[in-house]
């Protein structure tokens, strides 16, 4: 494992590594590289299996960061590696051409955040959400409760009363 | 029926026809293709999703997966609760086999927060992920039959399903939904003479699987129905995600618990059972093998595991839990393949993100719609069925 990232280290401008809770090797990389690298680890590095591409909302720092997991199956280890692009008009670079399976995640990301990943096939058709036409909803400035109050009809809540008040006024309405 | 392969074609010669440049043509007005939905109500689909179909004759041309029927937005609510409320959430993400969500969101935040579970704990975790994984192929196996009309032992495999739930009731409290599993350890011991009651459940299941495998395994129709039929490439397996039983039906051995030893699998005798054909009954073949495998990795267990011990760890008060800023990856194997949690954590009381990766979303959506093409439209629900397609964990 020292090797790779030694090897790494010298060809692509990695940094912020560190080790997972449970032996998972995290990195960070600049996100211009990152098709590159991926495209090293898999044909040099025996890395074949892309396990898991997943953003996370950074509101407060304004990025977002797609991680993506890889997996060596013959050495069985994962490597995951982070990328951090800004939150306006996001736009990353598409990966189904190293994994045809890619496509899937990369389509829900555009939905579900909003990250565009220009020539993903099918990118642009909805995958869950059909017709929609409001924020990206796994964004995280956008307001489940908000937008459930303003789409749907509002429905009265249930009558609630003091309990000894309300015992009151039925067995003694004249005292 | 015919003795014909449906297996990929790349070329694809038949239909559609291609234009000059090589595009295939897919033309409705021409009236040589219909489109048919299967799915989102069809008895040949699992759960709530559909298969958009163009068909020519009886043969598929293109097909198209529609999912979003049962979105509940269960990530962006994770966003909202704290740890402990997630759990309620988190198991209804894959409804036949809900112990996989509630041990790998409890890894997740016993691995984040630096928390070490008991032995005994462990130990009745893996009772209960293997009572689990038994239901489900007891309704998956036979199941498969069912979808080419052999209804009946698919429905004899649902009373021996029930006898798994039983035991589920008396050691949970519920029947479907257990969170039993919690971080820190699991809720309670094994009741008094629970294992004498398993273990005759599962006598009675090991006789009910040799009347399966006279029903099903050895008739002609279901063999001729299923050999030759929905074969995936084994070049297909890496690109396409593909995990689980049906990754070692194409002759892959995999197994997240030989491969990456969680638990205490590694102190267990089992074998991963390997295909090679990579058709529908290879699939068939190996889930059939697995039920014996689980059956004999729970006497196993029964007999390793200690009478008494702790069973949860001290954890901080769980309404409070602020976890350390980090995130990581958890795996463990579900029956339908390798089931994948991926958490983040900001620091506060609240998750910033649990991601779920079953094993359903590489194999319905880009495998299954790349796989039907050139099948007859009699075996689209064998084939998503081989697949294991649980549509809960694709659009959470």
């Amino acid at each position: 494992m020292k090797e790779i990232i030694d090897h790494l280290k010298k060809r692509f401008p990695v940094y912020e590594i560190g080790e997972g809770p449970n032996g998972v090797i995290l990195m960070s990389v600049e996100a211009a590289k990152l098709v590159p690298m991926l495209t090293s680890l898999k044909t040099n590095h025996g890395y074949g299996i892309l396990v898991i591409l997943s953003a996370v909302d950074w509101l407060e720092d304004c990025k977002f960061q797609l991680t993506y997991i890889i997996n060596n199956p013959d050495e069985k280890r994962d490597l995951g590696i982070r990328v951090f692009i800004k939150r306006e008009d996001a736009e990353m670079e598409s990966i189904h051409s190293l994994w045809e399976h890619a496509a899937t995640f990369q389509r829900e990301i555009k939905e579900m955040f909003g990250i565009n990943f220009p020539g993903s096939p099918r990118v642009d058709e909805p995958f869950l959400l059909e017709g929609w036409d409001n924020l990206p909803p796994m964004r995280r400035d956008f307001d489940t409760k908000q937008y459930s109050e303003d789409t749907y009809f509002p429905r009265p809540g249930r009558e609630t009363n003091d309990p000894a008040e309300y015992m009151k006024q039925k067995l003694y309405p004249d005292e | 029926m015919s003795n014909t392969n449906y297996s990929w074609k790349n070329n694809r010669s038949l239909f559609p026809e291609a234009d000059e440049t090589g595009k295939l043509v897919v033309d409705l007005d021409s009236q040589k293709y219909i489109k048919v939905w299967q799915g989102p109500n069809h008895p040949g689909v699992t759960g709530n999703m559909s298969l958009e179909l163009t068909v020519s004759g009886d043969e598929v041309v293109e097909a198209k997966t529609h999912v979003g029927y049962l979105h509940r937005g269960f990530e962006k609510l994770f966003e909202r609760r704290r740890y402990i409320q997630c759990f309620p959430t988190c198991i209804r993400m894959c409804v036949p086999e809900p112990d996989t969500n509630e041990y790998n969101l409890a890894r997740g935040t016993e691995l984040l927060g630096g928390i070490e579970v008991p032995e005994m704990a462990n130990w009745l975790r893996m009772i209960a992920l293997e009572m689990a994984r038994l239901q489900v192929l007891l309704r998956m196996v036979p199941g498969q039959a069912g979808t080419m009309g052999l209804g009946l032992p698919s429905q004899w495999g649902l009373y021996y399903r029930e006898l798994i739930l039983d035991r589920f009731e008396e050691l949970t409290g519920g029947r479907i939904y257990h969170m039993y599993i919690l971080p820190g350890g699991v809720r309670g011991l094994l009741p008094a003479g629970f294992k004498k009651r398993l273990e005759e459940n599962l006598v009675k299941i090991e006789s009910f699987m040799k009347d399966v495998d006279r029903v099903i395994y050895a008739n002609t129709v279901f063999k001729k129905r299923t050999k030759g039929i929905g074969i995936i490439p084994a070049d297909w397996i890496d690109p396409y995600g593909v995990t689980g039983p049906v990754a070692r039906a194409a002759g892959y051995e995999r197994d997240v618990r030989k491969d990456y030893p969680y638990l205490y699998y590694d102190q267990l005798d089992f074998g991963v059972n390997v295909e090679h054909e990579s058709d529908v009954f290879a699939r068939f073949l190996v889930r059939r093998k697995d039920v014996d495998t689980t059956i004999d990795l729970l006497r196993q267990i029964m007999s390793k595991m200690p009478d008494k011990g702790d069973i949860k760890a001290e954890t901080p008060n769980v309404l409070h839990w602020k976890i350390p800023r980090g995130e990581t990856l958890v795996r463990c194997e579900s029956s339908r393949g390798e089931y994948i949690f991926y958490l983040v954590a900001d620091g506060s009381m609240y998750p910033r993100r649990i991601n779920l990766r079953g094993p359903s979303y590489a194999h319905a959506v880009t495998l299954l719609e790349k796989l039907l093409i050139n099948a007859n439209i009699s075996d689209v629900s064998s084939i998503m069925v081989s697949l294991a397609t649980c549509p809960p964990e694709i659009e959470r």
